[in-house]
């Protein structure tokens, strides 16, 4: 059968006269292919002595030499040391305790050293307190291998001799001493006694010496408010594990609010226990981790929190205070947390992040009056001693001309202070000017002297945390550069001979052991004095204002609410887990950490609640290739202008915006590190609360973001969750059902073996390991992640990479908003879908699904390897390249795998991580492993995996092994407690547990027979041996 | 075959030479103390700091009592005194015994309180003997090599033999045959002219069946080899690399029955045996400064000293001064047993669990004068030995409830690695 119709490719065809139709049914391609372009032109290849022929020789004799040169195996050569220490056997690891105090972080931690390396930092679990270490501080031992770490000190950009550092500075501060100019010591907080004592020291040698202490994240008014009342410089404790009811005012306290290291104790009461767990009401503008954890989340600006604080104060101590334009969604969530608050009486606490002092005066009142017992004004938190009018004051001094001498240590002005072009002009106005520092960074390379500072795992030091608990820093390693640290230095200059490290031990036997024994103390980490004398306030209290301090207590809240003043949309700083305030900024392990809310690595951004986003034309969108791209946005405040991308935050309160401290950083980074913007710019004194205008601006934005499903589509399945009443009062099956299937039209549970496809193999010997996972104490706070990084090599890829969802993370935490007001109104809505259309169709209605609410509930569920006992990877491998084990734990062999991914295509938790690519000793991936330093943190017992391989969690298989083998040689029986991967140890909160369930009186075969457990996508049949514990909300309203 | 004779030979030379000393040192001995005695008690008490001829912590001793009464005027008594009680006599102020603590730096000698006088006549007996002349190796060496040859060319002698008398005989057959034809042709006897058949190869070839078997079984062959070839890619079994100092583990480990855990320390308690720290060579090389073990052409006694010496160099321990100098130079031995970095591989599980004997993997190290890769390192390897082998469960707590309910459960006493799990991927390699 014929036909007369013409098919044409172009509507050029159509046109007969065309002449490129012509050419093109000759020529495939219309233009000559440029051959020239990479042969080079004529004359050269003809010029050229290789012929075709010795070309061809050349290409086979080197192929042939590099096959024979394969087949023999390289000469490997063994150093043996001439004289070994006694300490170190090699391949056995040794721990020490030391305290990181960096002037953000401060924690009491163990370094797992082996062979004299430093590789990981651990929690010490002895210690009372702030010995969890958080992400930041996991991932801090890579900073020691950064390869962009000054070597030695400068002078003016040249190295010089630390010998002739020491003689010219000195030389140059007794100048200074001479001239009667003032010399300023600009330090971090470093809350330690001995540098404190050494400061006086200097102070009496050179008379005229101003220290001024400065946190690049100011807890200023907190500190003020505190010394008001208490007359005690510092920060009021809290502990968290005595408090039912909690409510929150703006503090993000699991997260770095004043200082951080509350989760672990907020965590106990998590768990709901003889029928109890306590209530978290948070007020907060931007999403944080604390908002995600709470009961319930009350969006407000961080005006209406001021007037909502004032507003819970009055109600709760009677006091009257008017209040005026609170929403009534507001003041109704406040009226119901003074009536919990007043039940509760001594078991609540309130706490606020207010920059304000009338806000943290009102809070430190209100605590006062309900007698909590969580709230420990007696115990001292010493890490937040910044003053910002000192630093106010020397910025002023500096450019009048009146300092002679500055000495910054632990500090980055240039980087960290929103008026640091004055600080610069200061800067050049000093005579003399030294920066301790690791780095080249922003103000070290503009200081006279860069004296090079050693990595804290190198160095001595110690610090009172809170009043009483001491905490000793112990090298681990000896110093890798020529450095040399501030205290040593400030020795020098006072003219001590000694060392700083007996420093630290004269004034520990003098001031702080009262007898006990040093040793112990440098052995454990830390000491506790319980009779510590109550110190003064080392400086008077600073008034700025007479008024304040009259109306200072009963009429704080009555200030609090009269200076709240509604102007526009509202910008919170804050610190972002991963990157706090930016000292770690060329961390490859922290750039790539995804935020435990957004989702989003290597960046930061600006987040706009969706009503304001909406407004301003500001737009989220998923590109093709499966990244997320926002719009770019103009942030002004007082005349500074910052472009930074916008992120739609669900749960932002409409009227305000977010944006992170910590990036934006250039100076003393490998190119790729050098992402975000810098917020400090805006951070105006000290005041992480600023009016701002927000305005569109061109452009679009690349974001790296690994989840971009922000809701579970009422999957209840994946997180199940239920309320307190329900839990309490009704059966498991109503709340925690395993689903069933129909076998014979009869509904059978799943667990069942007659629905099972597989024949169960028989695990009730030797050991059988289970992680069980708590949603309710996980407060989403990633440190297990970077705890996975660390222990398993695992590659850091670089955002184009992370946008392309190859992430490497072992560990992930993903995190779901309910896309109703809560999960439960998700999964009661999915229920009630009938049909495709209408107003209950599924169609529309899991469209509506996608979007998560305006305030939504967050959930965050770690998910890894879930190690299966019937695993849907195994049966798919062609090569057998994973297999399962007696004990639980899902293998696989690195070296056998042939990379066809099947097994990831397959597996229903999508755990499996493929390596496209090299990720070590390539100049692509310029991270840590591309460099002899970096590679040093790599951890001897793991593999590195090689291109082409799929990798995934090995339930830490090393670790597991390791612990069965020192059990053997010993010849016990393994106890309770001592199998650990590196997530469950470095979980402070006591989400992870992991153990053998074959050990009937172990930890985890009790969750297993917890009611609240689950396993993940538990219709699938697989069988997992990672358990989840149902999320319990304690939604009930007083 | 040749090594055998050459250590009998020399054995029995050393014998030899033992009686005659012993012969000569009894005929001593009996005068004033017994040398033999003397020799055992001096190695007991006095080695760790003095050896005959070289100064150590303390002087060389050989003829020190006639030293002492030649140079000194000191006598018999004085050494006694002396011996039993050191500082006892510096104490005193005698002159020498000071002038001599002074000069080994202030290091105070260990009293011997415990030496009766006959031990001390001994001792003494002892350091008056004269030294002996090293003995000779190359004697003993050239007739083994003789008597070795001797043997390998009376074979040569009979093949040769053989291949003359077939060259002969068919020369001779050849000589036959031309006579027979010219016989014939001098007869005119017509020879009838051999028939010409289809040749062998041509037959071969046309024969295809035969030749599609031939083809297959080349094939076969060829993939049998060319597969055999592969599979020795990377395995480095016999692997002896020249290392650095030429240390020899027969001469440690075998002559001398050094246990190897002495050196290798860290297999009993971490993953890699670990390679010694030269401390540890120098806690005894301290003293042993020479070779005095059996010798060979190829390895002689100079030979060994040169070696000691270059350990020396590399420890930065000056042989002269008895001191470090702090020049120290780490070696940089080959490594000889390379598993790949994907195989994870736990010494002290088989050392200290298992109770494996470091001969089972790594051959007879206690007779290799230079160490070779006895073990294949292969997978299957590995593989064979956990299956045949029982895992060592007695009085290890550890093993008690796995033991029991495994061997009920396989109707077994005994379990083998495998049995245990040990064949599971994960356990070496993650």
């Amino acid at each position: 059968m014929s036909s007369n119709k013409k098919y044409w490719k172009s509507v050029e065809e159509l046109n007969e006269n065309s002449s490129i139709v012509e050419a093109l049914k000759q020529n495939e391609f219309v233009a000559e292919i440029p051959t020239d372009e990479f042969l080079g032109d004529k004359d050269t290849l003809e010029a050229s002595s290789t012929t075709r022929r010795d070309f061809l020789k050349y290409v086979g004799f080197s192929t042939a030499a590099a096959s024979l040169a394969a087949c023999e195996g390289p000469v490997k050569k063994a150093i043996p040391y001439v004289v070994q220490p006694t300490e170190i056997i090699p391949g056995v690891a040794n721990y020490y305790a030391t305290t990181i105090a960096d002037g953000f972080d401060f924690a009491s931690v163990l370094v797992k050293t082996r062979e004299g390396r430093p590789i990981k930092i651990e929690n010490n679990t002895m210690a009372p307190s702030h010995g969890s270490a958080n992400a930041r501080v996991n991932a801090s031992v890579l900073g020691l291998y950064d390869s962009l770490r000054v070597q030695g000190p400068k002078k003016d950009g040249a190295s010089i001799s630390w010998s002739n550092f020491n003689a010219e500075t000195t030389k140059a501060l007794n100048s200074v001493k001479a001239s009667g100019q003032s010399i300023v010591l600009l330090t971090q907080t470093y809350a330690s006694p001995s540098t404190n004592k050494l400061v006086a020291e200097f102070k009496e040698a050179y008379g005229n010496v101003n220290h001024v202490v400065y946190d690049a994240v100011s807890e200023f008014a907190a500190v003020q408010a505190f010394q008001k009342k208490y007359n005690k410089r510092g920060l009021a404790d809290y502990d968290f594990s005595q408090a039912m009811t909690i409510v929150s005012v703006g503090a993000d306290f699991l997260g770095d609010w004043q200082g951080g290291g509350f989760d672990a104790a907020y965590a106990k009461n998590r768990i709901p226990a003889n029928g109890k767990m306590s209530r978290h009401i948070q007020f907060e503008s931007n999403m944080s981790l604390s908002g995600a954890n709470a009961d319930k989340r009350v969006p407000a600006t961080p005006n209406q929190q001021k007037l909502a604080l004032a507003k819970l104060y009055s109600l709760v101590t009677g006091n009257n205070v008017s209040v005026k334009g609170l929403p009534a969604n507001v003041e109704a969530a406040v009226k119901a947390a003074a009536s919990q608050l007043k039940k509760a009486g001594s078991n609540g606490v309130v706490v606020t992040g207010i920059q304000d002092v009338n806000a943290q005066t009102t809070v430190l009142e209100l605590n006062a009056y309900l007698a909590s017992k969580a709230f420990k004004p007696e115990v001292v938190i010493k890490t937040k001693q910044g003053n910002a009018n000192a630093v106010a004051q020397l910025i002023s001094d500096m450019k009048a001309g009146q300092v002679g001498a500055i000495i910054m240590s632990g500090v980055n002005p240039l980087y960290t202070l929103a008026n640091a072009a004055d600080f610069a002009e200061g800067l050049k106005k000093t005579k003399l000017s030294i920066a301790f520092s690791m780095k080249e960074d922003e103000t070290s390379s503009q200081a006279q002297y860069l004296a090079a500072a050693p990595h804290y795992l190198e160095s001595w030091g110690d610090v009172e945390i809170k009043t009483g608990q001491y905490s000793l820093t112990q090298p681990a390693i000896r110093p890798l550069f020529d450095t040399k640290q501030f205290q040593d230095a400030l020795l020098a200059w006072t003219g001590n001979s000694a060392s700083y490290s007996d420093y630290i031990k004269s004034t520990w036997n003098e001031s702080v052991l009262g007898g006990a024994s040093y040793n112990k103390a440098l052995h454990d980490g830390f000491f506790v004095n319980n009779s510590a004398k109550e110190e003064v306030a080392e400086e008077a209290p600073v008034d700025e204002d007479t008024e304040t301090t009259q109306t200072a207590f009963s009429g704080a809240a009555q200030a609090l609410a009269a200076s709240a003043k509604s102007t526009g949309l509202e910008l919170s700083l804050y610190t972002k887990t991963g990157m706090g305030d930016g000292q770690q900024a060329n961390n490859p392990w922290l750039q790539e950490f995804p935020d435990p809310i957004s989702r989003v690595s290597w960046d930061n951004y600006l987040t706009v609640s969706k009503a304001d986003a909406e407004e301003l034309g500001l737009k989220n969108r998923h590109v093709a290739d499966g990244g997320l791209n926002g719009s770019y946005a103009n942030v002004t405040v007082n005349g500074v202008t910052v472009k930074a991308p916008v992120l739609i935050q669900p749960g932002q309160a409409k009227g305000s915006v977010g944006l992170s401290f910590g990036y934006g950083r250039t100076a003393g980074l490998k190119e790729e590190m050098q992402t975000g913007v810098n917020a400090f710019a805006l951070y105006h004194n000290f005041n992480s609360t600023q009016n701002v205008t927000v305005e569109a601006a061109s452009g679009e934005h690349e974001f790296a973001c690994v989840q971009l499903h922000n809701t579970l589509m009422g999957r209840g399945d994946i997180i199940k969750e239920t309320t307190l009443e329900i839990f309490n009062t009704k059966d498991k099956a109503h709340w925690n059902a395993v689903p069933v299937v129909s076998l014979n039209h009869e509904e059978t549970p799943v667990t069942s073996p007659d629905v099972d496809l597989w024949d169960e193999f028989d695990r009730s010997v030797g050991h059988h390991f289970n992680l069980s996972i708590d949603l309710n104490a996980c407060t989403g706070c990633g440190s297990c992640v970077i705890a996975c990084h660390a222990e398993n090599n695992v590659p850091v890829v670089g955002k184009e990479e992370v946008r392309k969802s190859r992430d490497m993370h072992w560990l992930r935490i993903d995190r779901y908003y309910s896309s109703d007001e809560t999960f439960e109104g998700d999964n009661i809505k999915k229920d009630e879908f009938s049909g495709l259309f209408g107003d209950k169709g599924s169609l529309g209605g899991f469209g509506e699904m996608e979007e998560p609410s305006d305030n939504p509930q967050v959930a965050f569920q770690a998910v890894m390897c879930q190690h299966c006992n019937h695993a849907p990877c195994e049966t798919v491998c062609p090569v057998a390249a994973t297999s399962h084990s007696r004990q639980g734990q899902n293998h696989m062999a690195y070296n056998r795998c042939v990379g066809t991914r099947y097994c990831a295509n397959n597996c229903p938790y999508k755990v499996r991580r493929f390596n496209w690519f090299l990720y070590n000793e390539n100049d692509e991936f310029d991270y840590h492993m591309n460099d002899d330093l970096g590679r040093m943190v790599l951890n001897p017992d793991v593999v590195v995996r090689s291109r082409g391989v799929m990798e995934k969690c090995s339930m830490c298989i090393q670790m597991t092994q390791k612990t069965i083998l020192d059990a053997k040689r010993d010849g016990r029986v393994i106890k309770d407690g001592e199998f650990q991967t590196a997530c469950s140890a470095a979980c402070s909160s006591g989400a992870m547990v992991f153990g053998d369930i074959n050990d009937k009186e172990s930890k985890v075969a009790k969750t297993l027979e917890d009611n609240r457990m689950y396993h993940l996508l538990e219709h699938v049949g697989t069988k997992p041996n990672v358990q989840y514990q149902t999320k319990v909300r304690n939604t009930t309203e007083a | 075959m040749r090594k055998v004779i050459h250590r009998k030979l020399s054995r029995n030379f050393l014998r030899l030479s033992l009686i005659v000393l012993l012969a000569f040192t009894s005929s001593l001995s009996a005068q004033e103390g017994d040398a033999a005695k003397g020799k055992s008690l001096f190695n007991a008490n006095c080695a760790a700091c003095h050896q005959l001829d070289k100064k150590m912590t303390g002087p060389a001793l050989r003829h020190v009592e006639t030293r002492l009464s030649e140079d000194e005027g000191l006598d018999r008594d004085w050494i006694h005194a002396w011996i039993r009680n050191s500082s006892g006599v510096i104490k005193s102020g005698d002159s020498y015994a000071n002038k001599v603590y002074n000069e080994y730096g202030g290091a105070a000698m260990t009293a011997f309180p415990q030496l009766s006088d006959q031990d001390l006549n001994d001792i003494l007996a002892y350091t008056a003997e004269e030294k002996k002349a090293a003995p000779a190796p190359a004697a003993g060496a050239a007739p083994v090599a003789a008597a070795g040859s001797s043997d390998g060319i009376s074979n040569e002698l009979i093949l040769g033999a053989l291949a003359i008398l077939f060259i002969l005989l068919a020369i001779g057959l050849y000589l036959v045959n031309k006579t027979l034809r010219r016989f014939a042709a001098a007869q005119n006897i017509e020879l009838e002219p051999a028939t010409s058949r289809t040749p062998l190869w041509k037959a071969f070839v046309q024969n295809q069946f035969l030749m599609i078997v031939v083809a297959i079984f080349f094939l076969l062959t060829s993939a049998y080899f060319a597969f055999g070839y592969l599979m020795q890619v990377g395995v480095d079994q016999g692997y002896q690399p020249v290392q650095p100092i030429h240390f020899s583990h027969k001469i440690h480990a075998g002559d001398n029955g050094i246990d190897c855990k002495y050196c290798h320390s860290s297999a009993r308690v971490s993953k890699t045996s670990g390679i010694p720290s030269l401390n540890v060579c120098m806690n005894c090389h301290k003293s042993v400064y020479e070779y005095n073990g059996e010798t060979s052409a190829e390895y002689s006694k100079e030979f060994y000293d040169g070696e000691i010496q270059k350990l020396y160099k590399a420890a930065g321990w000056s042989d002269a001064d008895q001191k470090y100098t702090g020049e120290s130079s780490p070696v940089k031995w080959v490594r000889i047993h390379n598993l790949p970095d994907f195989a994870y591989f736990n010494h002290s599980q088989h050392v200290t669990v298992a109770g494996v004997e470091c001969q089972t993997c790594h051959g007879p190290v206690q007779e290799m004068e230079v160490v070779y890769q006895h073990a294949p390192l292969t997978m299957g390897w590995c593989i064979n030995c956990h299956r045949d082998t029982d895992v060592d469960v007695k009085d290890n707590a550890y093993y008690e409830k796995i033991h029991a309910e495994l061997s009920k459960k396989y109707g077994v006493e005994t379990l083998t690695a495998a049995e245990m799990g040990g064949l599971e991927c994960g356990k070496c390699h993650y």
